[in-house]
């Protein structure tokens, strides 16, 4: 279950971002805009190992002392960051994945709908809705 | 199969469409590049998400040489049911992309007959090329120009900043 869930487009700025404990909204916007730099890094150091098959998956960024940082690029360079609590450990490198999946999807949704203009933030329900599923519930 | 016409028929009224819109307000001369620009920013949007969805599964690309060939097998075949037959560059960022049975120019003619009206068709499909890979990272100048129907030629010119 994540803590925060943020999609960041091509340029660099955020095109949806939800966090849970609300109050702290703004710690979260902090980790998930230092994140971008262990991102981009990732994204430019596969390029120089041009061997292996390059993932979408990025995995682990890195942990801080209360949670940790999964990353997610698309090919069209939109970015997909996961904060989760580091007391849940139990969560297993394919839930996050899964979680990545289906962001993936539901984003590639509202990518097809005629009424979002790429670059827009976005306002759709129904990606409202896996996010929310996938989020720690609000106790 | 009937469900492969659907999209051409639906392209050919989509292009009657416009210029029929833009007959009845009169002034041609000026107006036919409004006409290929609208349907060209219609490609280019439909470009977006399409790539958006064919990409969701495959691995990052190397390299521009290598978005060329996806676009010349896998998108063109998704788009238009078979691959682009020959594909030119000259390495500096120009691309050629020949298509020897375009799939929306077939029903049109075998030769030169109705050869002015082609570009009108093409201008969609240069939409959709470039929306495809502005998506994708890369900032281009799609044109078309057909000398012998049903194959034309995409030249794809890459904008370096």
């Amino acid at each position: 279950m994540a803590v925060c869930i943020a999609v960041i487009a091509k340029e660099n700025y955020p095109l949806f971002i939800r966090s849970v404990p609300v109050q702290n909204e703004l710690k979260f916007h902090y980790t998930v805009h230092t994140s971008l730099d262990v991102v981009e890094e990732k994204i430019s150091a596969v390029g120089k190992a041009m061997a292996d098959q390059r993932e979408l998956y990025l995995g682990l960024l890195y942990p801080t002392e209360d949670y940790k940082v999964y990353g997610y690029v698309t090919n069209s360079k939109v970015k997909f960051v996961i904060v989760v609590d580091s007391s849940n450990t139990s969560l297993r490198d394919n839930e996050i994945r899964s979680m990545f999946r289906k962001l993936h999807n539901s984003f590639t949704d509202v990518m097809c709908n005629p009424f979002y203009n790429p670059g827009d933030t976005i306002q759709s329900k129904a990606f409202d809705s896996i996010v929310s599923a996938m989020m720690v519930q609000a106790s | 199969m009937a469900d492969d016409v659907l999209f051409e028929f639906l392209h050919m009224e989509m292009v009657s469409h416009i210029y029929k819109d833009q007959a009845s307000r009169g002034e041609m001369d000026k107006d036919r590049a409004t006409c290929v620009s609208t349907l060209e920013g219609m490609g280019f949007r439909v470009g977006q998400g399409l790539i958006e969805r064919f990409t969701k599964d495959s691995p990052s690309f190397k390299d521009d040489l290598d978005v060329m060939k996806f676009i010349c097998k896998d998108f063109w075949i998704n788009v238009f049911r078979k691959q682009i037959d020959n594909l030119r560059t000259n390495h500096q960022g120009t691309y050629v992309l020949q298509d020897n049975k375009f799939a929306l120019l077939t029903q049109f003619s075998n030769g030169k007959q109705y050869l002015e009206e082609a570009p009108k068709y093409l201008a969609y499909s240069c939409g959709l090329v470039r929306g495809a890979l502005s998506n994708l990272g890369m900032d281009c100048v799609v044109t078309a120009e057909v000398s012998l129907m049903p194959s034309c030629k995409f030249q794809v010119v890459i904008q370096k900043i």
